[in-house]
């Protein structure tokens, strides 16, 4: 066991799958030289040589075809997107090619990759550096997407991920990347995908996030408990495929949910886990399903950001709502 | 010109040395003493307030900064011929020509702190905001060309990006419709030698940037960005080729990034101290200075000019700390011209949480 925060476990899980599987390589802007501006890559071009882990020409459209390319051809690349607010020129490869290919190529060219990148606000950022569209993502038909919330679960998601027959999104709250430390095996092991975990168990409400959230509901839960309510927190880990089945299960229970998340509240992630358990579970609510989300604008600058963003506050604000609904 | 410097000959156009001296009296652009002391005031005023910024910075006074250092000659000579008519369309990291178009540093410091009203640039005109998704802004810059070409004006579109924004499609979608439409826009790249950690030499396998302006059937050159009157002769040129015949022009600058991508950035991990000692020996200042003062017309005292610049900076620097906070509508009023109701909604429900944490958190 070694003492790790989120940088550190996957530039770990990284390590191990180069070493162990002679197909994987790790490219993008900054990864090999410099380790990435977040030090996610650091040392590996060192470790595994120049051919398999390389700075790329700035192109994100460029980094994540090629990567189609190499898929088709048996390669396993890990490609980093320096931030997640530009990987939209990789759109057209992503929703044209990334997402459909096994099944254009009916089940010929699985396209076994990961596309990294880091997402969210929180960090004083200039602009395009705040976003947290995983709903986006999730929304694309052919594409599974990860967002881990601990240094543990981040090197066990990917391990899982690289080891996906199936194309991975896997976002990094980066304002928790050196936040969070804890003891992490170094040994290889997996987290598996598509999996929920019940974090804290509750009676009252039952509260999802993910990413940077969860550390967020975990200071609302605090307050919810001086006030006497009690809340199962849930971290989704997959976005999708969704594990419908541990918050059915939760919200069973408590009879109520809310759902924390950093992205836009219109067609979010939120949104569908309200209709999920609305279709599924409506018999056992007490209280409509609740979204704490963004607003339906763009991530302000760091001078108004914290009216966007989610805290303990406006989190524990809802909770109140739904208890006493 | 750029018969003569045809990219393809693969020659970097020139005109002082890196002592001042002139070495190409052929290409040697006429220039008013006037314009170049203005020219080196511009790019000292520019430099100053980088350097300060920086420190800003250090002192968490304002958020992350992509400093010019290095950099100045080529806003240096683009601002001297600029006009007020004349659009901009800017990457974030040409400080000398957006003051040259009257955005001011309150703004730009009011940017870097974290407020969207910063980018009204009330007095600039014809100013798009920065664009920090590279090579992106290229793209508006010929389709502000087009409307030009359309309506039949007299303006011409400055655009900027770096070295390695030439290899985002955006780049090179941007330079082929300009070259199809035949726009009157102006690529300036500046080649500083670096996209944050990556040389330019992980960029392209071509022998030059300029080179490129070939395949697109346009005009290129490259110039050394650091040479005052080069980059001055190269943009005067080009001004007058989108001005009279409506064509675009690309410019490859090759010039030095002294200092770091953004305050974030750390170049020791990625350079040694002997390569930024060899590129300190063509910094564009020192080889104006010197050319001014082999001139006599270097009669001013800059150690006093800089003491007032720095004033100047502070009180612009200090005006945006000053700037008022961050209300509640400012979120939600710009999203939409017509808002919709659901959004209002959203500010609504907001505006209540807020009034229910004023008096429900201690």
């Amino acid at each position: 066991m070694k003492i790790m925060n989120l940088v550190n476990a996957i530039n770990n899980a990284l390590d191990i799958k180069l070493k162990e599987d002679k197909r994987v390589l790790v490219y993008g802007q900054d990864v090999g030289v410099e380790g990435g501006v977040f030090r996610v890559t650091e040392g590996l071009q060192l470790k595994h040589g120049k051919e398999r882990v390389f700075d790329s020409p700035l192109a994100e459209s460029g980094i994540v075809g090629t990567a189609v390319g190499m898929t088709m051809a048996g390669l396993r690349p890990v490609v980093e997107m320096q931030f997640s607010g530009f990987v939209y020129p990789a759109f057209n490869q992503i929703i044209s090619h990334v997402a459909r290919m096994h099944n254009r190529s009916r089940g010929r060219y699985p396209m076994s990759m990961v596309i990294r990148m880091p997402y969210g606000g929180g960090i004083n950022a200039l602009e395009h550096h705040s976003e947290s569209f995983e709903a986006a993502f999730a929304h694309i038909p052919g594409l599974k997407v990860v967002i881990p919330s601990t240094p543990h679960d981040a090197k066990g998601l990917l391990i899982s991920a690289i080891e996906s027959p199936d194309p991975i999104i896997f976002m990094e709250p980066k304002r928790i990347y050196r936040a969070i430390k804890q003891e992490v095996n170094e040994d290889k092991y997996n987290v598996p995908i598509g999996k929920a975990a019940v974090l804290q168990q509750g009676t009252d409400v039952t509260v999802v996030a993910y990413g940077a959230m969860i550390r967020e509901v975990q200071k609302a839960i605090v307050l919810a408990k001086q006030a006497g309510i009690s809340v199962e927190l849930i971290d989704l880990r997959t976005i999708y495929p969704m594990d419908k089945e541990t918050i059915l299960n939760s919200v069973r229970k408590t009879g109520r949910i809310i759902t924390v998340t950093e992205g836009v509240r219109s067609f979010g992630v939120a949104s569908e886990i309200s209709q999920v358990v609305s279709e599924e579970a409506f018999l056992s609510l007490e209280a409509p399903p609740k979204r704490v989300t963004g607003f339906d604008t763009i991530v302000p600058l760091p001078k108004g950001e914290f009216h966007y963003l989610q805290d303990a506050h406006k989190i524990f604000y809802e909770i109140e709502q739904t208890v006493k609904f | 010109m750029f018969e003569e410097y045809n990219p393809l000959k693969n020659k970097i156009f020139r005109i002082i040395d890196n002592d001042g001296k002139v070495i190409n009296k052929k290409y040697m652009p006429e220039v008013e003493d006037t314009t170049i002391v203005k020219a080196y005031k511009d790019m000292l005023f520019a430099r100053t307030a980088d350097l300060l910024t920086v420190n800003y910075q250090r002192q968490g006074r304002i958020f992350t900064y992509p400093p010019n250092y290095g950099q100045e000659a080529i806003s240096g000579a683009v601002a001297q011929i600029i006009g007020k008519e004349d659009w901009l369309v800017p990457a974030f990291r040409e400080l000398g020509t957006w003051l040259a178009k009257g955005v001011t540093l309150k703004e730009i410091f009011l940017y870097y702190m974290g407020n969207e009203d910063a980018c009204k640039f009330e007095g600039a005109t014809n100013t798009v905001p920065f664009a920090v998704p590279i090579a992106s802004q290229l793209l508006h810059a010929t389709g502000i060309g087009y409307e030009i070409k359309l309506n039949k004006k007299k303006q011409v579109v400055f655009t900027f990006v770096g070295d390695g924004g030439t290899s985002e499609g955006d780049f090179h979608e941007a330079v082929n419709f300009a070259g199809v439409w035949k726009v009157p826009v102006i690529f300036i790249v500046q080649n500083n030698q670096y996209g944050i950690s990556t040389p330019t030499s992980v960029q392209t396998a071509s022998q030059s940037i300029a080179i490129k302006s070939v395949a697109y059937g346009i005009r290129g050159i490259q110039v050394d960005g650091n040479d005052f009157f080069a980059m001055y002769a190269a943009v005067k040129e080009s001004y007058k080729i989108a001005m009279e015949n409506g064509e675009p022009v690309l410019i490859e600058a090759v010039t030095y990034r002294k200092g770091p991508h953004t305050t974030s950035d750390d170049p020791t991990k990625y350079r040694t101290k002997e390569e930024e000692e060899k590129w300190d020996a063509t910094d564009p200042m020192r080889r104006l200075k010197a050319f001014m003062e082999s001139k006599k017309i270097f009669d001013f005292d800059e150690e006093k000019l800089i003491a007032d610049y720095r004033k100047e900076v502070d009180r612009q620097f200090v005006a945006a700390e000053n700037y008022s906070a961050y209300p509640v509508e400012d979120v939600f009023k710009y999203q939409y011209v017509e808002m919709p109701e659901d959004l209002k909604e959203q500010q609504r429900k907001y505006e209540k949480y807020l009034a229910w944490k004023a008096t429900a958190v201690k």
